[in-house]
């Protein structure tokens, strides 16, 4: 499943409850899925061409009338060609602006570098008001869409390209708080996006080991659930964080925030160390850049 | 009121908002007064005459839409919230104080302020949202939106300019407070932007250019702006920087300076 088609008819969906919903896409609403909502609802969709900072500033005028305005483009532009525009003119006026950004991280691949946004995170991070939802799987994409709605004030989605694998077992979507899917007592494994799958597939591996690992999916990065790292903190010898990010200022920094500062504990980061990405496919780039599923087994057993 | 009176009314206002803003940046001890004084008949004319709007009742649905894009200037605005009934006069005597409901730069903590600003650029942006609600609505409320020359130097604006013509906002007037000055020297020396009213006829838009301190010109170009259907109508109003103090006019230091206690004693004497 691919979690941009969810968004899509997800915003069908919203569209048909709500008259005051309004989309907006720079060029990419092919790729997006916004197109989807396009199609059925013409007079509520606005496409900026390529001019993503025009987008997010009218995003905060039509918000200023009363409108819930989806934002979608690639997160590299997005999070960076508009983060002015995010900053002082959508986030300061604490405004209904919900920026669903696909394209993240290395895994879109063929395309490059300059396509393959690693700092997103981190950027939206920084901004008072904003929160942050990275789903795992098709299903959870569309509770995350869901909850951007419905949360009041600016929200950033962050979706990949690739199809991605349903997650089995999980429970139903709560905003903020963190899903432990195995309730181990030797490691915690915390992610977040397609590195949940990643996760997954390590606890398995460890299990085979005789460690029993505690995997946290923790899609809402802001605000982040300090309960669930801090008793991971706790009942777990270390913390294993991986996301398709910059090692730098992302959910692993969320989580030594969190830890740091009221349970002191052992947390090793499995992110992209100070490169920027490249040309390949998804699963080469994820071993080129130590995202694997090996990656992950290694850094659990460094915390051991 | 007749035309001449009213005439009269707007600029003795235009004057008296003049000295608020003369008296509110000595107050402050910082500010923007050079391009407060160029776009401040500008804003009289919107607020006192140009705009429908209930000063009691911000959120009133109903209201036209101002956006003013070069937020440094927002002395002139606040002075014209103030006299218009927003808020009482006694908060312009608070400006850029830990507290105030005058923040430096526009904030929506203001009543009457739809949208903070102050990262030039983005303001014509906001405004095509609120043109585009506006019409979603099947709402006839008017968007305005006051920029100023150098601003137009960020690319932002092009963006923008492109869409509202793409999307055909005839519902919006954008002003360009045209005084020539930025903060490093003359615009034509720093960044030139003339011919401006080719630059935005060649993006489609009605362009109206005027003396911006002619009272009867503005309300004259707002009037035909109304008129203009299936595009957007833009004001290049011709302003000088400081205007209406001797002293401060065309000076650049008055950019980003308040004047001092002596500076304001002579400036309101200039504006009695």
């Amino acid at each position: 499943m691919y979690q941009r088609d969810v968004y899509g008819q997800t915003l069908i969906e919203i569209g048909r409850k709500d008259p005051n919903l309004v989309v907006l896409d720079a060029d990419l609403s092919g790729s997006t899925r916004t197109c989807l909502f396009a199609k059925e609802f013409k007079s509520r969709f606005f496409n900026f061409g390529v001019a993503e900072q025009n987008m997010m500033a009218a995003s905060a005028g039509l918000a200023s009338c009363g409108k819930t305005v989806f934002v979608s483009t690639f997160a590299i532009f997005a999070a960076g060609r508009a983060l002015d525009q995010i900053r002082n003119t959508a986030a300061y006026n604490n405004f209904n602006v919900k920026i669903v950004a696909t394209h993240a991280g290395v895994s879109v691949g063929p395309d490059g570098a300059s396509h393959q946004a690693l700092e997103d995170i981190a950027l939206m991070r920084l901004i008072p008001y904003m929160k942050i939802i990275a789903p795992c799987d098709g299903p959870q994409t569309k509770d995350a869409v869901w909850a951007a709605y419905n949360t009041p004030g600016p929200v950033y989605v962050r979706l990949g390209r690739p199809k991605v694998p349903t997650i089995p077992g999980r429970g139903p979507f709560k905003f903020g708080e963190a899903e432990v899917l195995t309730n181990g007592k030797d490691v915690s494994i915390i992610a977040c996006g397609i590195m949940l799958k990643q996760a997954l597939d390590a606890a398995a591996i460890l299990e085979k080991e005789k460690v029993n690992c505690r995997v946290i999916n923790i899609h809402t990065i802001k605000p982040i659930d300090a309960k669930t790292l801090i008793d991971a903190a706790r009942q777990t010898k270390g913390l294993v964080v991986c996301e398709e990010h910059t090692i730098v200022g992302g959910l692993a920094s969320a989580v030594d925030e969190v830890v740091s500062e009221n349970h002191p504990a052992r947390v090793i980061r499995v992110g992209v160390r100070n490169r920027y990405g490249q040309s390949g496919e998804p699963e080469e780039l994820l071993n080129e850049y130590q995202l694997s599923v090996n990656d992950i087994v290694s850094a659990c057993k460094k915390v051991l | 009121m007749s035309q001449d009176k009213e005439i009269k009314f707007l600029e003795d206002k235009a004057r008296h908002i003049r000295r608020l803003i003369i008296r509110m940046l000595v107050k402050a001890g910082s500010g923007h007064p050079g391009g407060s004084l160029s776009c401040a008949d500008i804003i009289t004319a919107l607020y006192f005459k140009a705009l429908r709007h209930k000063p009691n009742e911000p959120a009133w649905p109903g209201r036209d839409r101002f956006h003013l894009s070069k937020g440094h200037c927002c002395p002139a605005l606040y002075a014209a919230l103030s006299e218009a009934g927003y808020f009482s006069e006694e908060h312009l005597w608070t400006l850029r104080r830990l507290g105030s409901i005058l923040q430096g730069h526009p904030d929506r903590r203001t009543p009457g302020v739809e949208v903070a600003s102050g990262s030039l650029g983005q303001g014509l942006s906001v405004a095509l949202g609120m043109s585009l609600a506006g019409r979603m609505d099947n709402k006839d409320y008017r968007v305005y939106c006051l920029m100023g020359d150098g601003e137009t130097q960020e690319g932002n604006v092009w963006e923008a300019a492109m869409a509202c013509s793409h999307y055909k906002c005839d519902n919006l007037c954008a002003v360009i407070d045209c005084n020539g000055l930025q903060i490093d020297g003359c615009i034509g020396e720093i960044m030139s932007l003339e011919p401006i009213g080719d630059k935005w006829r060649s993006f489609c838009w009605n362009v109206l250019e005027i003396n911006g301190h002619s009272m009867p010109e503005i309300l004259k170009a707002f009037e035909a702006a109304k008129a203009v259907k299936g595009r957007p109508s833009i004001v290049i109003a011709r302003t000088t920087k400081g205007k209406g103090v001797s002293f401060m006019e065309n000076v650049l230091e008055f950019h980003g300076r308040a004047p001092t206690k002596e500076e304001a004693e002579k400036a309101l004497k200039e504006l009695e």
